[in-house]
């Protein structure tokens, strides 16, 4: 492979030593999840309940693995901001869980699903963990139903499937369109029980806001309670982030409002190395804007596209209601240019279409900034009663929004932030690179590549949570050194301890005295205009240069003119939000800076510089088939870069087509 | 500018507002309304609460009422003034964080959660009341944030299905009857909000515990835990404060989700059925 990155001193950068993934077992791909397992140690039964485990968030991920390592016999202390576990986003995903159960005799298959999600990630994510996720897929949906989790079914009383974006196989499990509310509650449903048992101590409404690194391992974290404000320390063996991702540094995404990039942020900036920022994920199907005011986007869920037809008219600057345009004068874009997947091509090729057609100036709905999702034929194909079945909770949510009825008037959809494929750096055991430090979910980089497929999320988060980390943890724990500093040495007195309660207590006091004129959610808007400008579907050189020129600038005007009324001691929505936004003001600048550093197109980043004749995403394998792992130096100070190259056995590259 | 108008004759820096009573401004002309808002303020836990009277205009009828305290909570940190404390999260009206009463109703005119109703359900010049969920078992934390954790401990004393990690069977092992899987799936839509104990005259929480008590019981996989399930779900509901149920239905018109009035009959029929079997088996 040539060594010629981009020229690192231009793009703000140093090139460090080259990262590698010491915890990926060898020999054939099939095996390897089950070797590692094998070799992992294990720690006594009797001797988990002294060992303390620190989870952070409660989704999917969280959920799936505080329940699970309590059941295990450790005392996990569990942290989420919302008032209760089951609020965590994860419970907003609508569409599906993947696995490769082959019920429908299809062809699908482990490796089948292995392939998929490589190539559907543009060949931008580890062999080694992707098959492993394929391999544990069919035990999460044993382990849902066994919890109660109503999946849809059949008439004989067995579970359905459709099928999703990028995919030729119906391998997706689905609950109506609440498929992550019925996991999520699947999962913490399992947590509350090991809360009510003891051996879960939860904290809801408390922020984790740095992390304690002792003797170079993770130890704890600082945490806010969000009701008394009060700043407190928790003490660990290992410490689990599953705090999903950072979609909201560009303000309007369809993450819930407060999800936020604070404790893998704070968890970087310690020591962890963040990969792959600038690989994020636009949606092709949410709710257009309807103006200023609006505060996040929605989702409509992705399976619309399986019997939705996307248009836009033929003609630019047409502006007759939908109904009025005849057959031949609509463009089924997707359906014309991709014949064999149609409207079921990746998220990503299908985003920077609708993007392309609006950029056409055929894009529908106020301000152009829309395209068509038809159910017109799939109403007359199959009754409106059965699409009102599949859809009928998608269609009611569009239409509380947007007062027009979809079975009346097509539907109007655009893409939008959606996913963060990015996050931190973690090894095949999940491991960070800071010793006892684990992030798994969205929070991880590990398995999406560039691209993540639809109902995917669901699975990693699952799958991290209930099978891999439980049993990559156990490893760690067995091996920690017996010199550790014991746990009570580790008091307000202890120098690490004292130093980050003071940046944390400085940090908040710094917003909160601030003589400023304007409030933080001003500042994410600004900033999330300046991503999403240069730094979302499409980007250039040009572009981020400006962003990074900008995004300091405002960063410096945030600290000076941010205005947070109230005080520290009660329950503060307005700190709580500003400190998030400070995060995003040093994360934004990261991304721009991987996003300039990588001058191919995969998956979700598109630069506008690398696109094949018919505007294509052109990967350049020979100079950027690796994980970019980014080393924190100081605030504004050039990152250090860490290349993990990545090795193709099984699937060979080869140029995405969906035609 | 004046100063708001409290219950309690307290003043408050505040949004542009009038006395009461004063007629609101007038429709800006691209239908944006201008609305008097009585909100309730609370500091903390253990302040004194009282209405405080609030004008805003420009609001779209596009708006959701969340996005339209928002631009209310903007107008107030632009005055230096402490905004409304309210919870919200996904504002998709799944998360169930959000919710509050609204001129007396649980999330409003409208059966659905409050990130999810829109502006275009007022109109111009009109007042509205905004209130926390009322109830004993949910103290007011402060202004419209009230702490709903009872709920999450009445699914822990036995809303779930006891099943560890790694012990399921092949899922394809039990079949469940269509009809079945359905009727669980339409109790487990519950998002926990607590509408339906702030619109019971009693504070109580019988179709939140219900809906659950339904979804797992009416699956095969719940029915080991069938007994001993509902007996202590609806002991933890009564130790936690919440009143009892004399059948009013304000429940199930208030639940942005629909979950149906006849699961509370269901699970004093589920209830009845545990005690004659003679408790936990």
């Amino acid at each position: 492979m040539q060594d010629t990155t981009t020229d690192p001193a231009a793009t703000g950068y140093t090139l460090g030593e080259p990262l590698a993934d010491t915890r990926a077992p060898e020999g054939p791909l099939a095996e390897r999840w089950e070797r590692r397992k094998f070799t992992a140690k294990l720690v006594n039964p009797a001797n988990r309940r002294a060992r303390t485990v620190i989870v952070v968030g409660t989704g999917l991920a969280g959920g799936a693995a505080g329940a699970t390592l309590a059941e295990q016999g450790y005392h996990v202390v569990q942290f989420c901001y919302q008032d209760s576990p089951r609020r965590a986003h994860s419970i907003a995903a609508q569409g599906g869980i993947n696995a490769a159960k082959n019920y429908r005799n299809d062809g699908d298959s482990v490796r089948r699903l292995f392939q998929d999600t490589v190539k559907g990630g543009d060949f931008r994510s580890r062999e080694s963990n992707v098959h492993r996720l394929a391999e544990v897929s069919t035990q999460i949906i044993d382990q849902c139903v066994a919890q109660g989790v109503p999946f849809a079914r059949e008439y004989g009383g067995l579970l359905d499937t459709r099928s999703f974006g990028g995919v030729q196989v119906s391998r997706t499990f689905y609950a109506r369109g609440q498929t992550g509310q019925q996991l999520l509650l699947g999962a913490y449903q399992a947590l509350s029980r090991q809360i009510a048992a003891g051996r879960v101590e939860m904290h809801e409404r408390t922020e984790m806001l740095d992390l304690l690194v002792v003797d170079g391992r993770a130890r704890g974290i600082v945490a806010r309670d969000l009701v008394t404000g009060s700043i407190d320390t928790y003490l660990a063996d290992a410490v689990v982030l599953a705090t999903g991702g950072y979609g909201n540094v560009f303000h309007l995404s369809t993450n819930a409002k407060n999800s936020n990039a604070t404790a893998i942020w704070r968890a970087h900036r310690r020591g962890a190395l963040f990969a792959n920022p600038c690989f994020t994920q636009i949606h092709p199907t949410c709710i257009p804007r309807a103006g200023d005011h609006q505060s996040k986007l929605t989702l409509m869920s992705e399976s619309l596209r399986n019997d939705g037809r996307i248009w836009v008219p033929l003609a630019a600057g047409d502006h007759r209601p939908p109904q009025e345009i005849p057959e031949d004068e609509r463009d089924y874009y997707l359906e014309r240019a991709y014949p064999a997947f149609g409207n079921l091509v990746p998220r990503d090729i299908a985003s920077r279409a609708a993007k392309n057609v609006c950029d056409e100036g055929r894009g529908v709905g106020p301000g152009g900034q829309g395209v068509y999702l038809d159910f017109t034929d799939a109403i007359e194909r199959l009754g409106r009663t059965a699409v009102e079945q599949k859809y009928g909770n998608l269609f009611e949510m569009y239409e509380r929004i947007t007062d027009e009825s979809p079975y009346e008037t097509p539907m109007r959809i655009y893409p939008a932030i959606h996913y963060t494929m990015g996050g931190l750096w973690v090894d095949y055991d999940l491991q960070t690179t800071v010793p006892g430090l684990f992030a798994i979910g969205e929070a991880n980089f590990s398995d999406h590549g560039a691209n993540r497929l639809g109902a995917s999320a669901l699975m990693q988060g699952l799958a991290d949570g209930y099978f891999i980390l439980p049993s990559t943890l156990g490893d760690y724990l067995a091996t920690l050194p017996r010199d550790l500093t014991p746990r009570n040495e580790l008091g307000p007195d202890h120098p690490v301890v004292r130093e980050v309660v003071g940046e944390v207590t400085n940090r908040l006091h710094a917003l909160l005295v601030n003589p400023g004129d304007r409030s933080p959610e001003s500042f994410q808007k600004q900033l999330g205009e300046v991503l999403w400008e240069h730094c979302g579907m499409a980007r250039d050189a040009e572009g981020l240069r400006r962003a990074l020129a900008e995004i300091p600038r405002l960063r410096e005007e945030f600290w000076s003119r941010v205005r947070v009324p109230g005080s520290g001691e009660a329950l503060n929505q307005s700190l709580e939000k500003a400190h998030r936004v400070s995060d995003y003001l040093e994360l934004a600048e990261l991304m721009c800076r991987d996003a300039l550093h990588r001058e191919e197109s995969c998956g979700g980043h598109f630069r506008t510089e690398s696109q094949t004749e018919g505007g294509e995403a052109e990967r350049d394998d020979a100079r950027f088939q690796y994980v970019a792992a980014w080393e924190f130096t100081g605030e504004g100070e050039p990152p250090v870069l860490h290349r993990e190259e990545l090795e193709f056995q099984d699937v060979l590259p080869s140029r995405r087509s969906y035609a | 500018m004046n100063a708001p108008q409290t219950d309690t004759g307290s003043t408050a820096a505040a949004a542009p507002v009038g006395a009461a009573g004063e007629a609101p401004a007038p429709a800006a002309a691209d239908g944006a309304m201008a609305l008097t808002l009585r909100i309730w303020r609370q500091a903390g836990p253990e302040e004194p609460g009282a209405m405080t009277t609030y004008r805003i205009s420009g609001i779209s009828p596009d708006m959701s009422f969340l996005d339209m305290l928002d631009t209310l909570n903007e107008q107030l940190i632009a005055e230096g003034d402490e905004p409304v404390a309210f919870d919200h999260d996904c504002r998709e009206g799944i998360c169930g964080a959000c919710g509050v009463v609204i001129n007396g109703d649980a999330h409003g005119p409208q059966p659905t959660t409050t990130c999810q109703l829109h502006m275009r359900h007022f109109d111009d010049g009109d007042t509205i009341d905004v209130e926390p969920w009322r109830a004993a078992a949910f103290p007011v934390i402060r202004d419209l944030v009230v702490d709903r954790g009872s709920l999450d401990r009445i699914i822990g004393s036995g809303g779930y299905i006891t099943a560890p990690t790694g012990s399921a069977p092949e899922a394809h092992a039990t079949a469940v009857p269509k009809a079945a899987a359905d009727d669980a799936f339409a109790h487990a839509e519950c998002i926990g909000c607590g509408a339906c104990v702030a619109a019971c005259p009693n504070g109580a929480a019988m179709l939140f515990t219900a809906a659950k008590v339904v979804h797992l019981n009416v699956l095969p996989q719940g029915a080991p835990e069938r007994e001993s399930r509902v007996l202590d779900m609806v002991d933890a509901m009564d130790e936690e404060g919440f009143g009892g149920c004399t059948q009013v239905g304000a429940c199930a018109t208030a639940c942005p989700k629909g979950i149906p009035f006849q699961s509370i009959a269901d699970m004093n029929r589920e209830y009845l059925r545990a005690v004659r079997k003679g408790g936990r088996g």
